[in-house]
């Protein structure tokens, strides 16, 4: 990675103390686990996923994403263009097409202008991409829990989905896990 | 302060957040406990980040400090 560094405009504010850190850590205090609901696939909310999931493996808290609905799509393989088993399926996938790497904006799209300028300003100010954010999930043992029903619903199979995801599961799963020690966000 | 010996340092300069937290526990991974990890960042709000990936992690951040643009964090493993 090349180590350019931003300039920045010169700040005036002072700097204020880290949130909390003048407060001991407790060591009894067990960290709760993380649970992702990615419902959506629109890119920015998709990015919101991958940052918060890979930042929470970072930080050694055990995090699952259940994936549900448009936030199947983005687990999709990037070379898939066309999936599902009849003409509904098959036209749905062709009008979005699937894959982490095509994801579009809820607003602002403009026909992919919004997403190729989200793109441009990303790699200016060298923030990784949904897809880099997600392999380094996957490196740091985040769960990928697709939903089945939505799968079956979508024509999805197995080998059309990336590499590494956990078995399919459904909503006893998702409540099951919220229920006991997991910090719901749903995304 | 004492100077200690660095296993690995980790280059996160120029990358935006959560790249140089993920990247630190990354490296961290590989090093033996009580390892002294230095990490180079950019990211201004890198400061406050490493303070809570310590907090969190219960590694130790050792030092801290600036040099220009360039923040400097050492860590200790657990």
């Amino acid at each position: 990675m090349s180590a350019t560094v931003l300039e920045r405009p010169a700040d005036p504010i002072e700097p204020i103390p880290a949130p909390m850190a003048d407060v001991p850590a407790d060591p009894q205090v067990k960290p709760k686990d993380i649970l992702i609901i990615n419902y959506s696939g629109d890119l920015e909310k998709v990015w919101a996923t991958m940052i918060l999931a890979s930042t929470s493996a970072a930080m050694g808290v055990k995090t699952r994403v259940f994936v549900t609905f448009w936030g199947l799509q983005v687990f999709v393989r990037d070379d898939r263009r066309i999936t599902g088993e009849n003409w509904m399926q098959k036209m749905m996938s062709a009008m979005q097409r699937p894959g982490v790497s095509h994801r579009k904006l809820s607003k602002m799209d403009f026909f992919g202008m919004g997403p190729w300028m989200m793109r441009k300003l990303a790699a200016r100010y060298h923030v990784a991409s949904p897809k880099e954010l997600l392999e380094a999930a996957q490196e740091m043992g985040v769960e990928f829990i697709p939903c089945q029903m939505t799968m079956d619903m979508f024509g999805l199979k197995r080998s059309d989905m990336i590499d590494g995801m956990s078995e399919p599961a459904g909503a006893a799963t998702v409540i099951g896990l919220m229920t006991e020690d997991s910090v719901p966000l749903f995304i | 302060m004492e100077t200690v010996e660095i296993t690995q340092t980790v280059d996160a300069k120029g990358l935006a957040c959560p790249m140089p937290i993920v990247r630190t526990a990354q490296a961290m991974k590989v090093v033996e406990s009580g390892a002294h990890v230095e990490v180079l960042a950019t990211d201004p709000g890198s400061t406050k980040d490493f303070v809570a990936w310590c907090r969190s992690t219960g590694n130790e951040l050792v030092d801290q400090s600036t040099d220009g643009a360039v923040f400097r964090f050492v860590i200790r493993r657990k």
